[in-house]
């Protein structure tokens, strides 16, 4: 191979030598390109198309799909749909996630076993079997509210009803928070435990070395763990899918449903791309503000990486 | 000066009740939150060996009556599909999926980790972007693409990626992983005379190999419950992975039995849930590097 390609370009003789890495990241780089790079940009391209599959012509409609969505009901309300589950599930998980992982830093016995059972559901809760399970339980005479009963609470319509359908799905992936917490298990085991005996010293008290000495040191992880739940979560798909159907009401309806409706129900790939773009966009703005707001409140204590 | 010996013990029984209070308060959080994340997969289990719906809707108690094995055998054959036919699908594509991410994602992380060469940077960045691009925007024009090709309606749309290294995740994984590795037994085996593909198998591969271990298992649990990707492109019944098989079960709404599609749930985990407890340090471990070092 490097033989040949010195043929093509003398100028380039032991190119390939020299640059021997690229022909191990070679097999990242042509999946980048054709499955990545390019549907990348055509679904831009499909986007400004009025394009069905089932149509044999398809015209350019330039903005035409996007105005279309931002004055029809059914997907503004979709957006809102998507919105509220991110900034339900996002936050809760993350507080819980490091409530827990904080606990657990302290000197606890079976650490480990605490540990697997908390993850087991980050690793179960996006299938069939646990969505299968989810709807048992929400179920009107299912375990939830069995388990409400004793506390005095009524029946509870969980997913009859297009108020509590969305909380559902949203405690679904709450359950989930096992992932995050491992990353702040380990964020928290970094802090120099030298800084608390400063602290202590100083006589600062728990609920103080917590703020101005975990968190700060943590926000790294904070960082991160925000901005992938946050792609995840406006992105999530399976739990309205599997569970809620989208129901009732289109409460639970969240815009990856609408894709998938548009794209692979009635074929019409031109206003499915341009919903995704819309979300990305969402996603995009979202991600762009946290890593331009890192320099005010992300702490790296080497590099500044 | 006696006042001050006296108060002194006081002070220090205080402290004591306190931090042992403090101490059971967190216990009594863990294994709340423990018993909460549990349950539904313990209720789950044990509706599956309950006999009918009453039971199962009648109490908060896991704990059948009667446990029998009636659901696993009534289900396997539920709604006139066999589901052993869709365990097996499942990996028919789950083993192409892990041996292709391990080799494609093994190749280039060594290339990110090992070598200076044009536009590394700018690829290394490329690819740590794609974490963030969301599956959603691709899915038309990979489908419009893999459509083109008539792969729709067979696994090649989901295997084949594997084979470039598709998952950035991964890839990254494992180029942390061999950067922070010595590099003194490599320079060893070069002035040996081995070539930078022999150093990688017989040098770099067995030092990383936890991490090239849980990239495989991370892969196999992901794709064995993955649904989206087979609900876009695999179309005939036969060809259903578990998780559609499942679906489609689970959706029959006529005569529903409960403790069936409940039993099926527990056959389609239980591979997971084996792999998980066999290497669960090794992945908790794993993620956790992963993500301080991002």
């Amino acid at each position: 191979m490097a033989g040949a390609k010195a043929a093509v370009r003398p100028a380039g003789k032991g190119f390939w030598r020299r640059n021997r890495g690229l022909l191990y990241v070679m097999p990242w780089l042509i999946g980048f390109i054709i499955f990545k790079g390019l549907p990348f940009i055509s679904s831009l391209y499909y986007s400004a198309m009025d394009y069905n599959l089932f149509k044999t012509d398809s015209s350019f409609v330039g903005l035409g799909n996007y105005a279309t969505i931002l004055a029809t009901k059914k997907y503004i309300n979709a957006y809102k749909v998507t919105f509220l589950y991110a900034f339900i599930t996002v936050p809760l998980k993350l507080m819980f996630s490091l409530f827990i992982a904080y606990i657990l830093n302290f000197n606890i016995k079976f650490v480990k076993g605490f540990r697997t059972i908390y993850y087991i559901p980050s690793i179960l809760g996006s299938s069939v079997a646990i969505s299968v399970v989810w709807k048992s339980i929400f179920n009107s005479t299912g375990l939830v509210n069995k388990a409400l009963g004793f506390i005095g609470i009524d029946e509870i319509n969980w997913l009859g009803s297009s108020k509590t359908a969305i909380w559902v799905i949203c405690l679904l992936k709450i359950w989930q928070f096992g992932s995050a917490m491992v990353i702040f298990l380990a964020a928290l085991k970094g802090v120099p435990t030298s800084l608390y005996e400063a602290a202590a010293i100083d006589g600062a008290g728990k609920w103080k070395q917590f703020t101005r000495i975990t968190l700060p040191m943590i926000t790294p992880v904070i960082f991160y763990n925000l901005v992938t739940q946050l792609c995840e979560a406006f992105q999530e798909f399976n739990s309205a899918y599997l569970i809620t159907k989208g129901g009732p009401l289109g409460s639970t309806t969240l815009i990856s449903l609408l894709v998938y409706q548009n794209a692979f129900k009635s074929y019409d790939m031109g206003m499915a791309c341009a919903m995704a773009w819309i979300l990305f966009l969402i996603v995009g703005i979202f991600s762009a503000v946290a890593f331009i707001s890192q320099k005010y409140w992300v702490y790296y204590s080497d590099d500044g990486r | 000066m006696a006042a001050v010996t006296q108060a002194k013990p006081k002070y220090v029984m205080r402290r004591k009740t306190r931090s042992f209070l403090s101490t059971c308060f967190r216990y009594i959080v863990l294994i709340l939150v423990g018993i909460l994340m549990f349950y539904p997969m313990l209720w789950m289990f044990g509706a599956s060996l309950k006999e009918n719906n009453n039971e199962i809707f009648a109490t908060i108690n896991f704990i059948p009556k009667h446990p029998s094995l009636q659901a696993y055998v009534k289900g396997w054959t539920a709604s006139g599909f066999n589901f052993g036919v869709f365990m097996l699908n499942t990996y028919k594509v789950v083993i192409p999926k892990v041996i292709g991410t391990v080799i494609s994602s093994v190749l280039t992380a060594y290339g990110f980790s090992r070598f200076e060469f044009i536009g590394k940077k700018a690829m290394f960045a490329l690819m740590m972007s794609t974490l963030f691009l969301p599956q959603v925007v691709l899915n038309v024009p990979q489908f419009l693409l893999f459509t083109s090709w008539g792969w729709v309606d067979t696994y090649k749309p989901l295997i084949v990626p594997t084979f470039f290294a598709g998952e950035a995740y991964f890839v990254f994984m494992l180029t942390q992983f061999m950067r922070s590795v010595s590099r003194e037994m490599e320079e060893a085996a070069e002035i040996d005379g081995c070539n930078s593909l022999k150093r990688l198998l017989y040098v770099v591969v067995p030092v990383v190999k936890p991490a090239v271990v849980s990239c495989a298992l991370f892969q196999f649990m992901w794709s064995s419950n993955d649904f989206q990707g087979p609900l876009i492109y695999v179309n005939t019944t036969a060809k259903y992975t578990a998780s559609l098989g499942l679906r489609i079960i689970a959706d029959t709404e006529t005569g529903f039995e409960w403790n069936q599609v409940l039993a099926l749930s527990v056959i389609t985990i239980i591979p997971t849930l084996i792999v998980f407890f066999a290497a669960q340090d090794q992945f908790v471990e794993g993620i956790a590097a992963g993500g301080v070092k991002g």
